[in-house]
Parts: structure tokens; C-alpha cells; sequence
């Protein structure tokens, strides 16, 4: 291994490679490359047309001019492989019926006991196709949908189609566009007018093959007056090339429902995660993001919602933590469209050594949406004097009544903090620990308690001999 | 075993300008002994430094606890030997709860986790001495606190991690009256043959309260008298000034 990723071989445990051959891997991208995607998996002709105009929106679009450099990107494009099939039946009911090794995954990343003991429902997705999908019978009985995304197309294609591609459209953004052409894998969640699922859904990516492209697409519906918490995790081996994510979610949440999507991406420093998400919530909806960006090499990531009914709430919650050789560019979006909508965006982010973390937020309320109100809260902690941070706070706010405030803070590790807890006697790496945990408090607070457990011993091991 | 905490002939400079110039003090376990003197004289510094502030620079002498060498350990390695500071400007550490910090620092001074029952047990004496409201246990950690409050939680952390030796550093500058009188009284509760105090002060208002057993009198980065309470109440009445011209004049 080159000794630039020993150090990321050492902290990072999920970093395991697993000696499973795929049934089809697709390289390159090209018509023919998502024509075969839409055959294998017995798409219905529009998707087969949707994906190729995808495609062509694709080559069409520049490359952003802002945010992190993706050039070296950009020259790998023809690189990737787009679609692999990993051998399994479609997505299984039990764990039993998972291939072997796929499962020992699996239960390696502790998702099986997770799903025994706090979910609702779990999906499971390998590569490039879901191999589990398990929802708890009694949510089931409710009509609630929780599957994979093929099969939402198969089997709830009236539904799927009012609501697909609708909330991001193939030409928002040009990875939207290459995400609406090769996609494959994710979730498809419907929940019932007044259904309440208390206990979260919990959907896993893994990426195994190296030099590969994941594109997971996830679509939510909330129907009035119900409630869902969706939870995505990913990980992947440590692969010498680069890879990339990028996934588009989209969630409606209509009339007086409530939803919670909550990520935690912790991808190997290889990767580039590229990722569209974005909700419309209606007249008295909440929605919020929680999402945390730990791996990655690259991260190009802004949650959005769009408050479209009066009334609606929405708050976006991030942590990023950038480590030598991350760019994380994460950030939010607040649209405000109609009256009383409010919002709240709370970021944190930790640059560690040359790691780089920046805020990208809009926040922008239109002529009729009276009253709106919106909060912008974003704070960066420097660890190291090479450490970087930058904020790019937009506002476009085009009613008077609105009230929008912003509050910005950068800090350094400060050493009269350190000296105060060590006087009580903890260690200089574990009052550094302490005050990275305390200075992610207000967001970490919502976390799941096993994401928050293993961000708790990220965090540890990265303060470890980080001071003095 | 010597139950003292020992400064040997101390000599410390910060930014190059020796700030103390040879202190020798000994302070046995059990006893309380105040430290006073006019602005300017060292007794901060001499205060912080045997707590291990690294940025200040020990060119000559020693500080012994019980009889071992801790000058140049870490500020945490002689915490876990039973050395406490309170600061006279207790830090802000926003997200971390009074309560779960208190149990962690607890946890290293023990070596080992706190049993939960004796835990809040402590906690829950400390609060009622000093007439404080529960709530404040899961605010964070003197984010946000007034003057006071910032000095009352620096004696409820004395209170829970019960050092051997504890350093108060102008404990009761900013006081109200009131304020001060619970300060002394959490201060004085942990009073008894395993516990010792070096109480800064700059005024004689506090040593009302908590009486001390020694008065020390620092001018100038030395210790240049030692006497009994009685020498409080003289530098009260008559200020510094004579015994400046004493000093000068020896």
C-alpha cells in the first residue's frame, strides 16, 4: 500500500475488502453502457428515455466553476465503472438468503443486530443493487412502503412516476443529470396519510468493487399528517483508485407531516461524494437534515428544502469533520415560498491538519412568503495552525416582514481550554477530544446513539497526539 | 511519608522577565495558608505554575509533593496526584455538561469509573452547600455563567474531586458578600487532616471566613514574610508600604 493511504488504512476500520465477483460490471459511460443498466433491470421503455436524455443534459453541462477543484474528476469520468451486479437474486427478505459473504459484511458493519434491536426496516445495498430489504410486519400491515427502488418502479409505478425526478430534475445540477442516467439502488419509502413510524429506517451503502461509481436514488413520500425517520450509512474498502458517490434523494413531505433524514457518510479519502437531496415540504410539514460528513475526499453536498406550503418548518443540522486531504463543501438550502414558513440551519465544522471544511448556505425567501422567518448559525474549529475553513453565506431575500439572522464563528483549539481541563486531571488528548465533542454538542445531541458512539471514537482517535 | 507540598528556591520567567525569583513556601497537608501581597508580586503566577502552566518557563527549583519531584510533569499528571487550581478566570468549554465533565475527570483521578451512586452523592452534597439549583449540572461547562457563578463552580469541582491540595486564586475577586461566604464555607467543609488550601488573595475580606493557619506575603516574585493570622489583620490596617521599607531595608 503507498504510504499516503497507510495512514488512512490505520484509522479507518471499515476499510475491508470482500473476494466477491460481481455478475455484470459496465466501465465507461456512454448510451450503450445505460441502455444495458435499463435492460437488466427490465425497466418500462420511459425510464429507458429518461435515462438516455439524462445522459445527453449530462455531456451538455459544464463542470461547476465553484467550490472544490474536480478536474482530476473530470479526466476519470470515462474510468468508472457504472453498474455491478453483485451476485445475488434481487433483494432477500431474510438475511439467509444473502450470499455468504456479502452477509458476513453486513454483520461485520453490525447492521443485522442494529436492525434486531432499533429499526424498523433496514435495506442493505452492495454495490450497485439492494441484496436486503426487511420491513417489521406490523409497519407493513399500515401500508407503509419501504423497499428498493426498483421495485418501487415495479410494483407502485403510478406512484413512483407523480413523484420521481419531480423534486430534482435531471438538469438541476450535472451530477443530478449523471446520477438520473445510471442510477441504480436506494430506497423507495411511502408512508400513509396519518401512519406514525416511530422507529427509524435504516438504509446501508457499500461499495466494493474498486474504480467504481455508486448512484443510489431515494424517493420519500410522507402523506399528510405522517411520520418517518429515514437513516443512510456508507462505507467502502480502501481502493488505491478513486471512486465516486454520487446519489440524488428526494422527499415530499405533504400537509402536516413530519420527516427526519439523517446521513452519516463515512467514506474512505478517496472518494468523491457528489450528492444531490432535497425535500418540499407543505402547509404545516417539518422536515429535517441531519447530516454528518466524516470520509470522503471530496464532498459537494447541500440539503435542501423547499417550503412551499404555509407554515412549514425545516431544519438542516451538519458536522463536517475535514481531515488532511478532504475538501468537505457542505452547506444548506432554505427556500421559503409561502407565509409563517421558518427555518434553521446549524452547521459544524472541524478542519484537522491541511483538512478544509466550507459552508455554502442560501437562504432565500420570495415576495409572498410573509413573515418568513430563518436562523443561519455556522461554526468552524481549527485544530491546526495549516487548517482551513471559508463560508459562503448567500441571501436572497425578497419580502420585507422576513426575519433571517446569521451568526458565523471561526475558533482555534485553544490552549487555555486544554490547560483548564488537564488541571483536572484529563489527559492533553482526551481534553481535546472533549472539546471537539462539546463543540459539536448542539448537532451531535440528535444523532442516533450508534452514530454518535462512532463519532465519539473518530473524534478520539483523531485528537490522539493532535496536540502539544 | 512528608505530607507537604514543597516549593525549593523557585525561579520562573514567562516571556523572558523573571516573574519569580526564588519562592520557597511549604504548605503541610491539613493546613490552610494564605498567600497575599500587593498587584504585581507573583502570587498568580506561583499558583499556576504548580499547577503546570506550560507557558510559563521554570529556570531554577523544585516543587515536591509528598516529597516527589513534579516539576516537570504534566498539568494533568499532577492533578491525578491530588493538585487542584481554581482559577481566578474559570474557561468557557461550550457542549460539555458540568456533570458528565465532573464524572470524567473524577474517572481519571480514581483510574477508574466513578460507582453512580457515590457520584451523585457528592454532587448532590456539593450543591446543597453551596445553595445552588441541580440545573446547573447539565448546563455547559461556565459557558454563559456570571462572575460569581464561574467561582462557585471552580469550589463545587473542588467539592466533587476532593484534591489533597487545592490552589484558590483570588477565589473571591468579583464576590458579593454572599457570594463569598458560600465560597468559603464549601471551602471550608473540605477543611480537616487531608486537606490543604493556598488561598490568593490580594484583600484580607476572604480570610474572614476561611481562617488561615499561615499568611505568606509575596513582593516582588519572593516570599518575604510568614506569620500567623494576626498578619493579615496588620497588612489590612497598614497596607504594604512598611513592609516594603522592611524589605528594603534587611
Amino acid at each position: 500500500m503507498p504510504e499516503d493511504l497507510k495512514h488512512i488504512a490505520d484509522d479507518y476500520r471499515w476499510g475491508f475488502r470482500d473476494e466477491v465477483e460481481p455478475e455484470l460490471a459496465l466501465k465507461g459511460l456512454t448510451p450503450e453502457t445505460v441502455r444495458k443498466i435499463s435492460e437488466a433491470k427490465g425497466e418500462p421503455a420511459w425510464m429507458t428515455e429518461f435515462r438516455l436524455k439524462a445522459l445527453e443534459a449530462f455531456f451538455k453541462m459544464p463542470m461547476p466553476k465553484w467550490g472544490p477543484d474536480l478536474s482530476a474528476l473530470e479526466q476519470k469520468l470515462d474510468d468508472f465503472y457504472y453498474y455491478v451486479k453483485p451476485p445475488s437474486r434481487g433483494p432477500a427478505e431474510s438475511w439467509e438468503e444473502v450470499p455468504e459473504e456479502i452477509k458476513k459484511t453486513y454483520e461485520r458493519l453490525g447492521i443485522p443486530e442494529a436492525e434486531r434491536k432499533v429499526l424498523a426496516g433496514v435495506g442493505a445495498q452492495y454495490d450497485s443493487e439492494v441484496v436486503y430489504h426487511k420491513i417489521k410486519e406490523e409497519l407493513e400491515k399500515k401500508g407503509v412502503v419501504f423497499v428498493s427502488i426498483e421495485e418501487g418502479l415495479k410494483e407502485y409505478e403510478e406512484l413512483f412516476k407523480k413523484y420521481f425526478a419531480k423534486i430534482v430534475p435531471p438538469t438541476d445540477n450535472k451530477f443530478a443529470a449523471l446520477n438520473s442516467a445510471v442510477w441504480s439502488g436506494g430506497s423507495f419509502v411511502y408512508v400513509p396519510p396519518g401512519v406514525e413510524v416511530e422507529v427509524p429506517l435504516q438504509a446501508y451503502f457499500r461499495v466494493n468493487t474498486a474504480g467504481f461509481g455508486q448512484f443510489e436514488r431515494t424517493l420519500i413520500i410522507v402523506d399528510e399528517g405522517a411520520k418517518v425517520h429515514y437513516i443512510e450509512g456508507c462505507t467502502a474498502p480502501l481502493y488505491t483508485t478513486e471512486a465516486l458517490h454520487t446519489g440524488v434523494i428526494e422527499i415530499y413531505v405533504h400537509k402536516n407531516a413530519h420527516s427526519r433524514y439523517t446521513t452519516i457518510q463515512n467514506w474512505p479519502t478517496n472518494m468523491y461524494n457528489l450528492v444531490t437531496q432535497r425535500a418540499i415540504v407543505e402547509e404545516g410539514g417539518y422536515h429535517m437534515w441531519l447530516d454528518g460528513n466524516l470520509g470522503s475526499k471530496v464532498t459537494m453536498k447541500y440539503p435542501s428544502s423547499i417550503l412551499k406550503g404555509r407554515g412549514a418548518r425545516s431544519e438542516v443540522l451538519s458536522i463536517a469533520f475535514a481531515k488532511t486531504g478532504q475538501h468537505l463543501d457542505t452547506g444548506a438550502k432554505l427556500i421559503h415560498l409561502a407565509e409563517d414558513t421558518s427555518g434553521q440551519i446549524v452547521s459544524k465544522s472541524i478542519s484537522k491538519g491541511e483538512g478544509r471544511s466550507s459552508y455554502r448556505g442560501l437562504v432565500k425567501v420570495s415576495k409572498n412568503a410573509n413573515r418568513a422567518r430563518a436562523n443561519v448559525e455556522c461554526d468552524a474549529l481549527l485544530i491546526d495552525p495549516e487548517s482551513k475553513t471559508d463560508t459562503y453565506p448567500y441571501m436572497e431575500i425578497n419580502n420585507e416582514t422576513a426575519q433571517i439572522g446569521h451568526e458565523a464563528t471561526v475558533s482555534r483549539l485553544a490552549d487555555d481550554q486544554i490547560f483548564y481541563l488537564q488541571t483536572r486531571g484529563l489527559p492533553e488528548d482526551e481534553a481535546a477530544a472533549l472539546i471537539v465533542r462539546g463543540f459539536i454538542e448542539p448537532v451531535a445531541k440528535e444523532l442516533p446513539l450508534e452514530f454518535a458512539v462512532e463519532l465519539n471514537r473518530l473524534i478520539e482517535l483523531e485528537m490522539e497526539g493532535s496536540v502539544g | 511519608m512528608t505530607n507537604r507540598l514543597e516549593i525549593q528556591d523557585l525561579w520562573v520567567s514567562h516571556d523572558g522577565q523573571m516573574i519569580l525569583k526564588g519562592v520557597t513556601l511549604t504548605l503541610p497537608l491539613g493546613e490552610v495558608h494564605a498567600l497575599m501581597g500587593p498587584n504585581g508580586a507573583g502570587k498568580s503566577t506561583l499558583g499556576k505554575v504548580i499547577a503546570g502552566d506550560p507557558t510559563y518557563q521554570v529556570e531554577k527549583g523544585r516543587i515536591l509533593l509528598d516529597g516527589e519531584e513534579i516539576t516537570d510533569l504534566s498539568p494533568d499528571e499532577r492533578a491525578r496526584k491530588g493538585l487542584f487550581l481554581a482559577f481566578q478566570y474559570p474557561v468557557e468549554v461550550p457542549g460539555v455538561q458540568v456533570a458528565n465533565f465532573l464524572r470524567l475527570a473524577l474517572k481519571e483521578r480514581l483510574g477508574q469509573e466513578p460507582p453512580i451512586t457515590e457520584f451523585y452523592a457528592r454532587l448532590k452534597e456539593a450543591i446543597e452547600l453551596l445553595d445552588w439549583d441541580e440545573a446547573v449540572l447539565s448546563r455547559y461547562l461556565n459557558e454563559g455563567f456570571s462572575g460569581g457563578e464561574k467561582k462557585k463552580n471552580e469550589i463545587l469541582q473542588l467539592m466533587v474531586l476532593r484534591p489533597r491540595y487545592a490552589i484558590l486564586d483570588e477565589t473571591d475577586s468579583g464576590l458579593d458578600i454572599d457570594a463569598l461566604k458560600v465560597v468559603a464555607r464549601g471551602v471550608n467543609s473540605m477543611r480537616g487532616p487531608a486537606f490543604s488550601a493556598l488561598v490568593i488573595t490580594h484583600y484580607q475580606r476572604l480570610l474572614n471566613y476561611i481562617v488561615p493557619d499561615v499568611v505568606h506575603v509575596m513582593m516582588n516574585g519572593r516570599v518575604v514574610k510568614t506569620g500567623g493570622p494576626e498578619l493579615a489583620l496588620e497588612l489590612e490596617k497598614r497596607g504594604y508600604d512598611w513592609l516594603k521599607e522592611e524589605v528594603a531595608g534587611a
